[in-house]
């Protein structure tokens, strides 16, 4: 039963562009695909060590400069930009986790903030790199030996295989021993740390793979939009994933994907309806609602 | 010589506030142990109900002043009875949820409520600055400065003097053994919050008139009042209150001689070193409350 609706979900993802010939609604899958990756490695985090990183838009942000920066100033190819993308996020990950995983909980959080904060004024600030304010327009499209993946449809499968690897990624770290060290610290650090698990090891680990992932996404996001300025720092990413965990269900794998599904596709189906203003006052109301009434948020409530 | 003496005053005058925002802080965060990303919000608030009252309501500004404190007494005293009470056995983080959607559902709702664009609130002061020894200062800014310290020496008065401070600084030592003494700790926590809540809205009513209200203004707010708080030690009110001075003059020293660009960065920096170097932060061994 599950077998079958996982074979008929992957068969649906794979053919999704023939029968959704609409570019508007082939672009808000492609945003769902690109906010299910930055859920899951935001999940990693919060989900599975129960860090919560409200810094993350610059783990995001980083990658998408990162990104946009090789490919116009130094011409790379956008097959080389990407992993280096990846890893320079991934080096920022290094460092705040370095930084502040010998602290916990609040602090943790204030220091992810603080951090992104702080990148954020230089990404403003540094004209000479980043063009301050204007940003970095005409990021180019990633090409495949003579083809541009110009087109929605040519992206869509991008985003997708980024999606599916993400996905692994987070699959095969927490079925292992490390992902178990991973949920053993976030239930009780001390009794963890009695048994062998090196909680401050694992806790870099986590975060280096969270910052990767999201540095990903960034990725895909400038190449996307082939548009990079400050905005990709706006707090209102690093938000928009806190809902996504939370609503899909922190600590499962599908949890993050079902999340990004439903407040991509749930905002752009009101938006005839409603402005943004009230679709962020909504974003507020629908956290409290949800720490009151769907804590383990839909994945595990409804499918478990 | 002057220009330092300038940014100085300035500083004490940014200072002050921030303290206030701190205080406040440090009874919610620090003695409460609620992670409150909301509180930049009731900033915004006081700096709004100022504008309200003086706009629509075309009240006198220090009546303007006062109704934005009550108005941050009241919705800081609603926040705690309905969210925060609830929640009291769970974790921490499930609060610091709950404080991220207020702040989010606040800072949306001042957004629909006024607009987007920024409002400059009315005040009666001159313009014309009052000169001493080449230091130079608006009225408003000397008004700000004295209110704010008036208002800190109120709070410490309130917490060391008053049956109501007792009761708030037994229920943070010991809550159980508080309440076998007959204190109400679940009113003690609405207190606090609200008080907590109160003085952030002062300092926004106050600060207000000297820049411009716009909705996110709280954000930046919220992340100074957690860099005092730090800076001063959880829970410790003289620290908070050394520590917003502290962050005024740096931000102000920063902004003159280094760049003004990254004036707002002193602040995130106070945060990532305190926290790296001496989570305890600086004042460690002054009088704690909590």
């Amino acid at each position: 039963m599950r077998r079958a609706a996982g074979i008929l979900l992957a068969l649906a993802a794979l053919t999704l562009p023939l029968w959704i010939a609409n570019a508007y609604f082939l672009h808000v899958v492609i945003m769902a695909g690109i906010f299910g990756v930055l859920a899951s490695s935001l999940n990693l985090l919060l989900g599975y060590t129960g860090q919560l990183s409200l810094g993350h838009a610059a783990f995001f942000g980083i990658g998408a400069y990162a990104s946009a920066l090789l490919t116009l100033r130094w011409e790379w190819s956008f097959w080389l930009a990407l992993p280096a993308a990846v890893l320079a996020a991934g080096i920022a990950g290094w460092a705040i986790g370095r930084l502040a995983l010998k602290l916990r909980g609040a602090y943790f959080v204030l220091v992810t903030i603080s951090f992104a904060g702080v990148i954020a004024l230089i990404s403003i600030n540094w004209m000479d790199l980043t063009n301050g304010p204007l940003g970095l327009p005409g990021v180019p499209a990633p090409e495949l030996g003579p083809w541009s993946l110009r087109t929605k449809s040519a992206y869509y499968y991008l985003v997708l295989a980024a999606v599916a690897l993400a996905y692994e990624v987070c699959r095969r770290l927490v079925d292992s021993r490390i992902g178990r060290a991973f949920v053993a610290l976030r239930e009780n650090e001390a009794l963890a740390e009695s048994v062998g698990v090196d909680g401050t090891r694992y806790l870099v680990l986590a975060a280096v793979v969270s910052a990767g992932l999201a540095g990903l996404a960034g990725s895909l996001y400038a190449h996307y939009t082939r548009f990079v300025s400050p905005e990709v720092f706006l707090f209102t990413y690093t938000v928009t994933m806190v809902i996504m965990v939370v609503a899909g269900g922190k600590g499962t794998l599908a949890g993050p994907l079902v999340g990004a599904v439903l407040f991509t596709v749930l905002p752009e189906a009101l938006r005839a309806a409603t402005s943004w203003q009230w679709q962020m006052l909504a974003y507020g109301l629908i956290l409290v609602v949800l720490v009151f009434f769907l804590p383990r948020g839909i994945v595990p409530t409804f499918f478990r | 010589m002057d220009q330092l003496l300038q940014h100085l005053v300035n500083g004490l005058v940014l200072g002050g506030t921030y303290a206030l925002l701190g205080i406040g802080l440090t009874l919610i965060f620090g003695l409460m142990n609620v992670v409150n990303f909301a509180h930049g919000e009731f900033y915004t608030l006081g700096a709004y109900a100022t504008f309200a009252a003086l706009t629509l309501a075309d009240l006198n500004f220090f009546a303007a002043l006062g109704l934005a404190i009550v108005c941050g007494l009241v919705v800081g005293a609603v926040t705690e009875f309905v969210l925060v009470r609830p929640l009291r056995r769970e974790s921490i983080d499930t609060v610091m949820l709950v404080m991220i959607g207020v702040w989010i559902a606040m800072q949306n709702g001042e957004l629909l409520v006024w607009g987007g664009v920024a409002k400059s609130i009315p005040h009666p002061f001159s313009t014309t600055p009052l000169t001493l020894g080449g230091v130079s200062l608006a009225p408003l800014r000397l008004f700000v400065l004295v209110a704010a310290l008036g208002l800190i020496v109120g709070a410490h008065l309130l917490i060391h003097r008053t049956r109501l401070g007792r009761a708030m600084r037994a229920t943070f030592q010991d809550a159980d053994t508080a309440a076998l003494m007959g204190v109400r700790i679940r009113r003690i926590y609405t207190a606090t919050f609200a008080i907590g809540s109160g003085l952030a809205a002062a300092a926004g009513a106050l600060l207000g008139p000297v820049f411009i209200a716009y909705p996110s203004m709280g954000d930046l707010a919220s992340l100074k009042a957690f860099s005092v708080v730090i800076l001063g030690g959880l829970g410790n009110i003289a620290g908070a209150t050394v520590g917003g001075l502290v962050l005024g003059v740096a931000e102000e020293l920063g902004a003159g001689y280094v760049s003004s660009g990254y004036r707002d960065a002193v602040g995130f920096v106070i945060i990532i070193a305190v926290l790296l170097l001496r989570p305890s932060g600086l004042f460690a061994r002054a009088e704690r409350v909590g």
